[in-house]
């Protein structure tokens, strides 16, 4: 089990009985994960040590600025970071209906992990045309994933197509069938790359900011769509998105990232209410909010996201930080403190975990 | 307050449809069909509403990026009263220019990646002969401190700026001229989280400061809440609803209005909504709907609702609505999420 985790007795407990209680066991594991990207500017160090859990049968949200390394998290448990990045360190574990698969183990070209990816572990992106072949019919296209995993006659795989287009909501899912990705809108060809990676009926979903480019009505569609999937398939969600009223409508447990760290982890409740690392609650003073302090400044967090070639001691968000201790954040990066159960944060302000009284944190 | 300073009546911006290997036009879009519309000076008005609705064509045609197909633009210049834009000549539209800026959605494409930050501020310094020498150098100079960058960014060029900078850089060239009104087309959406709220600090600042009017482009109902002081609402090239934000926000008077806030997402796990859904896409401007346009998603349409177009009519001070049962039905405004709880 992870170091984050170590101060949960309840993990442990899991740990100890994962084959027996595969239900309660989380359905991947992510642990110490580095990836760097070599470039003509130098080294680009995109994730330093990122360490967490995805709960089975849960919604769980990433959130940070851009360039903070959610779509390269998502990527690197697939195995399909752009080269010539790579991962340079860590461990990612699957543990899907049948067996546990170290995915850091395989060759991001290897059987297994091609048979992986679409079967137990399906992505959607924020450009659906990035995974829709243009020149191909949607129902063509969904198909063709069902003959890979699933079956080999062609109708049946048709008709599960129209089937899957039908449960994603997409108004006549024969008609959608039949249509070319350009002939759709853009909420549309989102349920469409939706219903292509459920096909195939995957253990986990990762989804990277499928509704950031839609209006707020087709993104309330898609929200409860995911949700539903939540409930009623009990599949397990790894939704990536920068938009906090998102994370609190949707998730159900926040991980929190900034520069390549994770920086903080909760319960969505906790992230809203009891947030403790002191960018988490720079970022939601931030965020304007209906029915808010009209015409008040919103706060502003102190200069922008470092670039990501410089290498930076100590804490990275010490350089914007209102509550930096000099010496100390500057220099060396703060260890994992338990704020509560389910709950971490990673800053100086909060007594680091050898023992885990989250009450003899030192207070903000 | 109230001095009228941008004045649009029924404007129209029709984009024709080609078909055939003739490419005769067979059809048209009604991108924009029949807005009327006023801003004040040194007030924001915001115009909302589903992507595709006809947002970015009534600020272009207004701007005179696009040809107007109908309708009047009046701006009221400070030296010579109220111009026609709409008919107005190249020399008269030159005259308008240092006055009505617009500032664009993608802060990368909309600068010219050969220029230094500082020539792309001075050019319309230098075009309008406002300044030259030291005295240009100081105006850049003012202006890169007004919109929060440092002097030594002057003579870098754009691709070494954040989104945010870049969207700085737009800004400081707009204000150049000491705009009246300033045309923002979603200028804040392709920001980062904490990068918008510094952008909106920034107009709003800059708007107490220098008294700049905003027509505010946008699809993100929380910036607007924060920022409009009232709201236009789009649908399919039309105007269906406008008002005081506070008052459209907390009890709007059209069905669609009433779906959009909805929709917004709240930042507060302990107000989770399950808005009805709103079904459908917003039909194509090429072949609108009969009567009232909103009718095929609207859950209270009635019979009436296909056949009728409903005009939109005043609905109580500063307020218009064009719903056939705009003063009967009991529509429901914004969920307001919590303030960031205390102690945050
Ligand atoms: N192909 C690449 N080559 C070099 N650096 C890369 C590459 N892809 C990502 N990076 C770097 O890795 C870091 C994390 O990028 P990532 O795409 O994960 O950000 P993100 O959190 O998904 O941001 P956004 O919200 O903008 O999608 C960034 O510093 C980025 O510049
Ligand atoms: N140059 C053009 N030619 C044809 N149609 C256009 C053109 N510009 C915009 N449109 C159409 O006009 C409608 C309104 O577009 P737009 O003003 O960009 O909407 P919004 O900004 O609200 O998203 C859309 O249907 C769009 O496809
Ligand atoms: S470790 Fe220091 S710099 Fe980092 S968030 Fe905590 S107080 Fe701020
Ligand atoms: S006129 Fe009818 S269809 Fe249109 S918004 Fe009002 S009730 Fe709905
Ligand atoms: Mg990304
Ligand atoms: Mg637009």
């Amino acid at each position: 089990m992870s170091q984050l985790y170590a101060a949960g007795d309840d993990v442990h407990a899991t740990a100890r009985h994962e084959e027996s209680h595969l239900d309660s066991s989380p359905v991947l594991s992510v642990c110490d994960l580095e990836v760097q990207f070599p470039t003509p500017l130098g080294l680009v160090r995109a994730l330093n040590g990122v360490t967490f859990d995805v709960p089975r049968g849960k919604v769980l949200g990433i959130v940070g600025e851009s360039g903070c390394g959610k779509s390269v998290t998502a990527r690197a448990v697939l195995q399909i970071i752009e080269k010539p990045g790579r991962i340079t360190g860590g461990s990612i574990t699957l543990r899907g209906e049948s067996e546990t698969t170290e995915i850091t183990g395989l060759g991001p070209d290897s059987k297994r992990m091609r048979a992986l990816r679409g079967s137990e572990i399906a992505m959607i992106f924020q450009e659906p045309m990035s995974s829709l072949n243009p020149v191909y019919t949607i129902g063509a296209q969904i198909a063709e994933a069902v003959l890979i995993h699933q079956t080999p006659d062609r109708d049946e795989a048709l008709r599960r197509a129209v089937d899957m287009l039908r449960q994603v909501g997409m108004p006549h899912p024969e008609a959608a069938a039949a249509s070319y990705p350009h002939q759709l809108s853009g909420g549309m060809r989102q349920r469409a790359m939706i219903a292509m990676a459920l096909s195939c009926n995957p253990t986990l979903l990762i989804a990277d900011e499928p509704t950031t480019a839609l209006d707020v009505t087709t993104e309330a569609q898609i929200l409860e769509l995911i949700r539903n999937l939540r409930d009623r398939a009990g599949m397990s969600i790894m939704f990536i998105t920068h938009s906090m009223g998102v994370v609190a409508q949707l998730c159900d447990e926040v991980i929190v990232m900034y520069l390549g760290r994770i920086v903080e982890r909760g319960s969505v409740d906790d992230l809203f209410y009891d947030a403790k690392h002191p960018y988490t609650r720079a970022l939601l003073r931030s965020i304007p909010r209906i029915g808010g302090n009209r015409k008040a400044p919103l706060e502003v967090i102190e200069g922008s996201v470092p670039d990501p070639h410089h290498r930076l001691a100590g804490c990275p968000f010490h350089p914007g930080c209102p509550k930096a201790i000099p010496g100390r954040c500057d220099t060396t990066v703060p260890a994992p403190s338990t704020a509560g159960p389910g709950h971490t944060v990673q800053c100086h302000l909060y007594q680091a975990d050898e023992i885990g009284h989250p009450e003899r944190a030192e207070n903000v | 307050m109230n001095e009228p300073l941008l004045e649009v009546a029924g404007l129209r911006k029709y984009f024709p449809v080609r078909g055939g290997f003739l490419r005769r036009p067979v059809g048209e879009i009604k991108a924009v069909d029949g807005v009327d519309l006023t801003v004040n000076r040194g007030e924001t008005v915001a115009l909302v509403g589903e992507s595709g609705c006809g947002k970015s064509t009534t600020g272009r045609t207004i701007v005179r990026l696009e040809e107007p197909t109908a309708g009047e633009v009046v701006f009221h210049h400070p030296e010579r009263g109220p111009l026609h834009l709409e008919s107005a000549n190249s020399r008269t539209l030159r005259a308008v220019r240092p006055h009505l800026q617009m500032i664009f959605q993608d802060p990368f494409a909309s600068l010219d990646s050969r220029m230094t930050v500082s020539s792309i501020i001075a050019e319309p310094l230098v075009i309008n002969k406002t300044a030259t020498g030291q005295r240009l150098k100081d105006r850049v100079a003012e202006l890169l401190s007004l919109v929060g960058l440092r002097p030594e960014h002057a003579n870098r060029y754009p691709h070494a700026f954040s989104g945010g900078q870049r969207q700085r850089i737009g800004i400081a060239r707009a204000i150049a001229l000491n705009p009246d009104l300033i045309v923002c087309d979603e200028a804040v959406s392709a920001l980062d989280l904490s990068v918008q709220a510094q952008i909106l600090n920034l107009l709003e600042e800059l708007q107490r400061r220098l008294g700049i009017a905003y027509l505010f482009i946008s699809h993100d109902l929380s910036a607007v809440d924060h920022i409009a002081d009232r709201v236009v609402v789009m649908y399919v090239g039309q105007i269906v609803e406008s008002g005081p934000v506070e008052q459209l926000y907390n009890a709007p008077k059209h069905p669609y209005t009433e779906a959009l806030l909805a929709a917004v997402p709240q930042p507060d796990p302990r107000v989770r909504t399950r808005p009805k859904i709103l079904t459908g896409d917003v039909p194509s401007p090429a072949n609108p709907p009969s009567g009232c346009t909103f009718h095929p998603r609207c859950p209270y349409a009635q019979p009436i609702c296909a056949a009728e177009t409903p005009p939109l009519l005043q609905v109580g001070e500063g307020r218009a609505s064009a719903c056939h049962f705009a003063d009967t039905l009991p529509l429901t405004g914004a969920v307001a999420a919590m303030s960031p709880p205390a102690g945050l």
